[in-house]
Parts: C-alpha cells; sequence; structure tokens
C-alpha cells in the first residue's frame, strides 16, 4: 500500500465516521441530563430514510438534512414527555420506539429503494487541504464531517467548560442539589433531550445523504448503528471527547478489516468483518479499568511515589454513569 | 438577620405537620430547633428554605419586611441558606465546581476568581479542603464545610443546619460548632435543627421544642434536660442502667488478623469477644472500623490471621457460612444494605426465615409480620412498604429480622439519626439479646453511646487499633483524644 492510499482510506476513516459521532454526542447530552434515548436505532433509520425522502423529492439537501434532525428531536420529545411527564420506564419506551421506527423507515422507506438521489459533495477547505499529510485527512470532506470535527469539541467545551454544562452534569447527577441551587430540572431535562435527539437524528442524513447515499431498506446495512452509538456512549464515560475516540477506533477497526481481507486469505473474512466489534469493547474496557477493585489494590501496593502518578491517571480516567440516569425528578 | 415566622400551618392531605408556629429568631443568634422525628421540624424548615410552602395566611418576615419564597432558588436570593442532613451535592464532581455550582453568571465561569474566594472562605474559618479534589473523597463534615462556605458566598444571612451532627466525627463537631458560634458573633442568624439533647444544651442561645406538629414551648440556658426531655416527649423518660454482661464462653476469636484496603492496613490484632459482651468501635469514619466489623462478618478476607468463632476457624469463609454459623450484621445503610425497599414488612419476615417449599404461605407471612411489630414496637402495618417507615422503625425492622439463636451481632450505626425514645427501645431489644448470650459488636461516632452501652470499646486511627478499653474506666475526653491520635504512644500493641 502507498502512503497515498493508506492516507485516503484513513480520511475516509473520519468521513465514514461523523454520523456517529452525532449520534454519541446527542445520547451523551441526554443521559447526561438524566434521560435515556434508547429509540436511537430506530430514530437514525427513521431519520436516514426520512431525510432522503424530502431531498430527493425536493432536490434540497439542506432541507434533508433539517428533516433528519425534526424526526429525531420528535422522536426524543415522546421519549421524554413519557419519561419525564409521565414519569414511565424511559428504557421501555425507548425501546419501542427504536423498533416502531426502524420498521417504519422500512416500509415508508419502500418507494425509495436504490434511487438515486442528492449526495453531499466535498468541499476542500483552501489553503489548509493543500498542507501535506494533515490537508489530506482533515481538509478535503464534505460539510457534514467538518461539523462532526467541531460538535465533538463544541459538546465537550459546554459540558465541561460553560455555567449551563456544568448544571447539566448536576441535573444528571443529582437532580435535588441542581434544584436548590436553581435549575428547572424538568425544562432542562427535556431540552436537553430534544438537542440530544436532533443530533441522533442527524446521524440519519448524515449515512443516507453523504457517507452512505440513498436509500436501501433492510439492505442498507444502517441497522444496529444505533446499538454502537448507545455502548460507546457508555464506554465513553458521558465524555464526547472520549466517545469520538471510540467511535474513530471503530471506523478504523471496520476500515481495517476491509483492507486485511486480502491480505489475510487463510482467516475467513467473518471473522475480519466481526473482530471490530469485540477488539472495540476490550479497548474500552481497558480503558475504563480504573474502576476495577484489583486495580486499586495493585495501586495501594505500589511505592508512593509511582501510586500518585498512577492513581491521578486512573482517576482521570475513571468514569460513572450520571447517578440519577432514568430516574424521574420530584420535588421534595 | 431578624427572622420572624408568624402562623405558619402546613398540611399534607390529611395530615397537619405544622400548627400555628410562631416564633421570632433575633440576628446573631443560634436557636435551636428540638423534637423528636416526625415533629415537624423538617417541614418548618422546608417552608423556610423554600422547598415547600405554607398554607395560606402564614407569614415570614425578614428583618420586618414579610417575603415569600417559592423554591430554594428564592431562599437563598433573600439570604436564607440550609444545610441538608444528606448533603445536597455533586459526589462525583471536583470542590470547586461543586462551589460555583449555583452561582449566576456569565457563560464561562471565571474560575481564578472563584478558587480566590474559595480559598479565602476556607482560610476564614480554617477549612483545609482541596479544590481540585473530588468530593467522594470528603467525609461529611467536610462536605458540610464546602457546603457552608458555598452558601455564605452566595449571600446567606440566615443558614439552617438540619441534624448536622449526624455522621460526623468528635473533632469535626467541635470545628462545627466553633464556625457556628463565630458566625452568629457576626450577624449571622444560625438554626440548629436536631434531636439529640446534648448538642442544643451545648451550642443554642435559645432552643424552640416541637411535638407533633406544634411548638410547645422556648427554652433558654441554663438548660435542664428532663425538662427538654419532657417537652420533647410529653412525658419523663430514663436512660437504661449499664449492667455489665457476666463472662463466660469465647464467641469470636481474632488471632493476629491483618486486614487491608485501598486506604489503609491494620495490622495484627487479637480480641476475644465473649458472650453477651458488648464491644464499641470508636475512631473517625474510615479509620479501619467498618473494615474490622466487615471482616467479622465475613464480608472482607483476612490477608493474615485467623478468625475462629465458638473455635471453629472461619478465616476465609464467605457471609453465608458466617450468618449460618450464627453471626449477623446489619449495616450503617438501612434502605441500601439493610432492607429491600419496595418489599413489604410481611414480606421481609418471610424472606428471613428458613426457606420452606417453593411458594410463599402469605397467611403465615401476616400472622409472623404482626407478631413481630407487636414484639419491636414498630408503627407500621404489616403490609406498608419498609421505605415509608421512619428510620427509627426501620431499624426496629431490622432488629426484627434477626435470627434467633445469634452468637454474634455486628452493628452499624445502630441509631445513627434516630430520637432519644427509639434509641432507647434499640439497646433495650439488644440488651435482651445479650442476655441470651448473644455478644454485640457496634461502631458509632456518638461517644456517649459507646460508653454508655459497651463493656469494652476499641479506638481505630488510620489503621491503628487500641488495645481493648474498659468502658466503666474511660472517659469520653480519653476516646476524642484517641481517636484524634492523640496518646497513641503510651497504648503499646494491639492485643487482648
Amino acid at each position: 500500500m502507498t502512503q497515498e492510499t493508506i492516507l485516503i482510506g484513513l480520511a475516509g476513516v473520519l468521513a465514514s465516521a461523523s454520523p456517529l459521532i452525532f449520534a454519541v454526542i446527542g445520547e451523551t447530552l441526554s443521559e447526561r441530563a438524566g434521560v435515556i434515548n434508547l429509540s436511537m436505532n430506530g430514530t437514525i433509520l427513521l431519520a436516514a430514510m426520512g431525510s432522503f425522502a424530502v431531498a430527493y423529492n425536493t432536490n434540497n439537501i439542506l432541507l434533508g438534512f433539517l428533516t433528519g434532525m425534526l424526526i429525531g428531536a420528535v422522536v426524543a420529545l415522546i421519549v421524554a414527555f413519557a419519561g419525564i411527564t409521565l414519569k414511565q420506564s424511559q428504557v421501555a419506551v425507548g425501546f419501542v420506539l427504536a423498533l416502531t421506527c426502524r420498521d417504519l423507515s422500512y416500509f415508508l422507506g419502500n418507494p425509495y429503494m436504490g434511487v438515486s438521489g442528492p449526495r453531499l459533495q466535498a468541499v476542500p477547505i483552501p489553503v489548509l487541504s493543500d498542507l501535506p499529510v494533515v490537508g489530506r485527512l482533515f481538509f478535503q470532506h464534505d460539510v457534514i464531517t467538518y461539523i462532526s470535527f467541531a460538535a465533538i469539541f463544541l459538546a465537550w467545551a459546554w459540558i465541561f467548560r460553560t455555567r449551563p454544562g456544568l448544571m447539566l452534569q448536576g441535573i444528571g447527577e443529582k437532580p435535588a442539589a441542581a434544584y436548590i441551587r436553581g435549575a428547572n430540572v424538568n425544562l432542562m431535562r427535556y431540552i436537553y433531550t430534544v438537542i440530544g435527539g436532533a443530533l441522533i437524528g442527524l446521524a440519519g442524513p448524515a449515512f443516507s445523504l453523504a457517507t452512505r447515499a440513498g436509500w436501501m431498506g433492510t439492505i442498507s446495512g444502517l441497522d444496529g448503528f444505533g446499538w454502537i452509538a448507545l455502548s460507546i456512549t457508555i464506554f465513553g464515560g458521558w465524555n464526547p471527547l472520549r466517545g469520538a475516540f471510540g467511535t474513530y477506533l471503530f471506523a478504523l477497526l471496520q476500515w481495517l478489516g476491509l483492507v486485511l481481507q486480502p491480505v489475510l486469505t487463510q482467516v475467513p473474512s467473518q471473522v475480519l468483518q466481526v473482530a471490530p466489534f469485540p477488539l472495540m469493547i476490550l479497548t474500552l474496557l481497558f480503558v475504563n479499568i480504573g474502576n476495577a477493585e484489583w486495580v486499586e489494590r495493585a495501586l495501594a501496593a505500589m511505592p508512593d511515589s509511582a501510586r500518585r502518578v498512577f492513581a491521578k491517571l486512573l482517576r482521570a480516567m475513571r468514569t460513572s454513569p450520571p447517578a440519577a440516569l432514568g430516574v424521574p425528578f420530584e420535588r421534595d | 438577620m431578624n427572622v420572624e415566622l408568624k402562623n405558619i400551618h402546613k398540611h399534607f392531605g390529611s395530615v397537619h405537620a405544622n400548627k400555628g408556629i410562631n416564633l421570632v429568631i433575633p440576628s446573631g443568634s443560634i436557636q435551636g430547633i428540638l423534637g423528636e422525628n416526625g415533629a415537624g421540624k423538617s417541614t418548618l424548615m422546608k417552608i423556610l428554605s423554600g422547598f415547600i410552602q405554607a398554607d395560606p395566611g402564614g407569614e415570614i418576615l425578614l428583618d420586618g419586611k414579610p417575603v415569600v419564597i417559592h423554591s430554594p432558588a428564592d431562599a437563598i436570593h433573600v439570604g436564607i441558606g440550609m444545610l441538608h442532613q444528606d448533603p445536597l451535592d455533586f459526589p462525583p464532581m471536583r470542590v470547586l465546581d461543586n462551589f460555583l455550582l449555583g452561582q449566576s453568571g456569565g457563560l464561562f465561569p471565571n474560575r481564578t476568581a472563584v478558587a480566590r474566594d474559595f480559598k479565602r472562605l476556607a482560610e476564614q474559618f480554617d477549612f483545609s479542603l482541596d479544590p481540585d479534589g473530588y468530593v467522594d473523597s470528603l467525609t461529611v463534615g467536610e462536605r458540610q464545610q464546602l457546603e457552608i462556605i458555598r452558601l455564605l458566598w452566595l449571600g446567606a444571612r440566615v443558614l439552617i443546619l438540619d441534624e448536622p451532627t449526624t455522621g460526623i466525627s468528635a473533632s469535626q463537631k467541635a470545628k462545627l460548632f466553633a464556625t457556628l458560634k463565630k458566625l452568629a458573633e457576626q450577624g449571622m442568624t444560625v438554626i440548629f435543627v436536631s434531636h439529640k439533647l446534648e448538642d442544643v444544651e451545648h451550642l443554642c442561645d435559645k432552643v424552640a421544642v416541637l411535638r407533633a406538629g406544634e411548638l410547645v414551648g422556648e427554652a433558654k440556658p441554663p438548660y435542664v434536660t428532663a425538662k427538654l426531655v419532657e417537652m420533647m416527649f410529653g412525658k419523663e423518660i430514663t436512660l437504661g442502667e449499664r449492667q455489665s454482661a457476666q463472662q463466660d464462653e469465647i464467641v469470636l476469636a481474632l488471632q493476629n488478623v491483618s486486614l487491608e484496603d485501598v486506604r489503609l492496613k491494620i495490622r495484627n490484632v487479637s480480641l476475644d469477644v465473649r458472650a453477651g459482651e458488648v464491644i464499641g468501635l470508636a475512631g473517625m469514619e474510615g479509620s479501619g472500623q467498618d473494615l474490622f466489623i466487615r471482616a467479622c462478618a465475613g464480608l472482607v478476607r483476612p490477608v493474615g490471621g485467623r478468625i475462629l468463632l465458638k473455635g471453629r476457624d472461619l478465616t476465609g469463609k464467605s457471609y453465608h457460612v458466617f450468618k449460618r454459623a450464627g453471626v449477623n450484621f446489619l449495616p450503617a445503610a438501612r434502605l441500601e444494605e439493610g432492607l429491600i425497599p419496595g418489599l413489604s414488612l410481611s414480606d421481609h419476615f418471610v424472606l428471613a426465615e428458613a426457606p420452606r417449599g417453593l411458594f410463599i404461605d402469605r397467611q403465615a407471612g401476616l400472622q409472623l409480620a404482626e407478631e413481630r411489630i407487636k414484639a419491636f414496637n414498630i408503627r407500621g402495618a404489616p403490609l406498608s412498604p419498609v421505605e415509608s417507615l421512619s428510620g427509627g422503625n426501620q431499624q426496629r425492622a431490622e432488629l426484627a429480622l434477626l435470627q434467633t439463636p445469634l452468637s454474634l451481632v455486628l452493628l452499624e450505626h445502630p441509631t445513627r439519626g434516630l430520637d432519644i425514645e427509639s434509641v432507647i427501645y434499640i439497646w433495650s431489644k439488644l440488651k435482651e439479646r445479650c442476655r441470651l448470650k448473644t455478644a454485640i459488636i457496634f461502631i458509632s461516632s456518638d461517644l456517649e453511646e459507646i460508653l454508655q452501652y459497651s463493656d469494652r470499646v476499641l479506638v481505630f486511627f488510620s489503621g491503628r487499633v487500641s488495645p481493648p478499653l474498659d468502658a466503666a474506666n474511660t472517659t469520653v475526653e480519653q476516646l476524642g483524644q484517641l481517636i484524634g491520635g492523640k496518646g497513641w504512644a503510651e497504648m503499646g500493641e494491639t492485643h487482648a
């Protein structure tokens, strides 16, 4: 393989990960506020189909993307209403929505099967795209991929650097404590769930109008990405940076599976196709190793100076779910 | 700030929780609010701090001006801050983030300026809090300190403290009291809600006593304890006499036991516990006593030494083996580790019995529950879910669940958060067990309780264990010193 083909491959990894990036960030925001949006897998499919249909009929790509976000927001609103206002199980509602939206997308999408429609074109950024290596990797993408890069850092900065972001963490962690600090817990939960839902919805057109343009119904190969995004959100410790790391890792492993197939002929191709899933889980488990008790024990046995360094490192890597995840808030 | 409550009523459905309360609290004073569990203290304080609203007709005046408080955020806005019994903070977040969360301002908080304010306030009260540390590594006392400076920083002029001495060490309590006195001198109004007589007597300039939702009266120093107790309960209550259990057969023997967890190591402890004996474990929270009691329950495996129960070597065996051998453990977290929320009292009794067949005999369960409810004076019905019971009644229920016969009961903070009447009742039940040759080992942060009820005391200080001290010849001051790490040089090795 030449350097050029490797670069093109890696740039492709970054672009193909963009839908999952949006889904992971959307779910992260929602869960940080304490609401589990389990409908993700169905939402992404329905948004992919819906946005393609709208973009095809109106020949307007922007309208297609907006449709995807609207679908995500509406599904999230149902989850929020059931979970926050009706205080029903978010898991049960989300699960049913995941199945319903998936089947709905196959049913409603029938007329668009295999039709060729509009697709987002790459927009190289002047000057930057001419840089060696970096230019090829980061600056010759379509708009939605650029937005996915920005979204990672914006979401991270919002959660961990701004005042409302701090309150967002509080709402998911201990709503009563956020309430005495002046937060309107349920309103905030609605807002973050709906915004998160819109981002999850954005993953749909990021597939059907960009990375995997078109609608192919059951053979679109999009079924399952929502569940992957859900697990990346969890292993990513509800942190957009770590979530992005998990997403890119997954996309990289998938790409490697494809590239290595002709090289490793003695390995059955199925193994290479499936390998990314367990490999990703193993890596992310390793990242969360600081949570394990035996690690703490090993740490306690180390000499003081080494222990301090490792303890700090592990503490920084350590994550715990928002304590009030999925729990309705009641004043008093 | 001068606080005046006028004609405060509160109904919850048919329950009349506050009945026409009138109270004036002058600026710069420490006002005690005393009452047993369920007397209406919490309701009154929740009204003042904006968590709930009083029934129409009542009035709250601050410095003579009527105020309307709709939410806790409103309360802090008019200068009322409340420190909740279970600190309302965010354990996985950093201290500084906890401190600044809730401050209003621009999109990006100015952390340098906030850190400067934090440091100034912490120094003013001599609190050593690391702004970059995480709250889940702080003790309850330190979390209170954080909340106090946070409320002051937000401009609180009235500070309400709900049962603040529950779960903190003696030295932290001394520090808290010094802080509160200093605040009162600075003109702050401090409202101290408690059911602990000695704390209230020690600290408060004035005490208001609530009983069954009514303000039954106020008292000023010098306080007469018997009088306060009578006001609280409407009747006189006497403490049970100390009775030394006769010492015979050795129930539990620890031989050179060493224990370890992430934070500390305990080395070579030897101890013989005899039937009917009560051993109190004193020490600041996290000094090793929790590890020790879990080792006695078989929940923590010792890294060295042997544990014998009635001569049988149980070292390294599981909790279930210990349990079958007659050891029961009641952990501090009643609803998390002790009882099962969602299940009724009757369900609990059925579960605790040895299983007989696949199906539940509901009738027998109900009957059993009724018997135990009567025997243990639990306020609740057989079908009431355990989480609906008050703390005292939950603890009674746990005692009612203990097996009979038992060789050893291990208790963690058996009376934390309970009113005197429940405390006395629970100890009378435990002492009954002692007469039946059950040995008791318990942890408490209440030194008076330890000296009152134990035969011997072990003091823990960061993993060091004192030799057993005879409770009859030990004073609260001596214990306090040892807990704080003083006087260990003269103690010698940890053997019994």
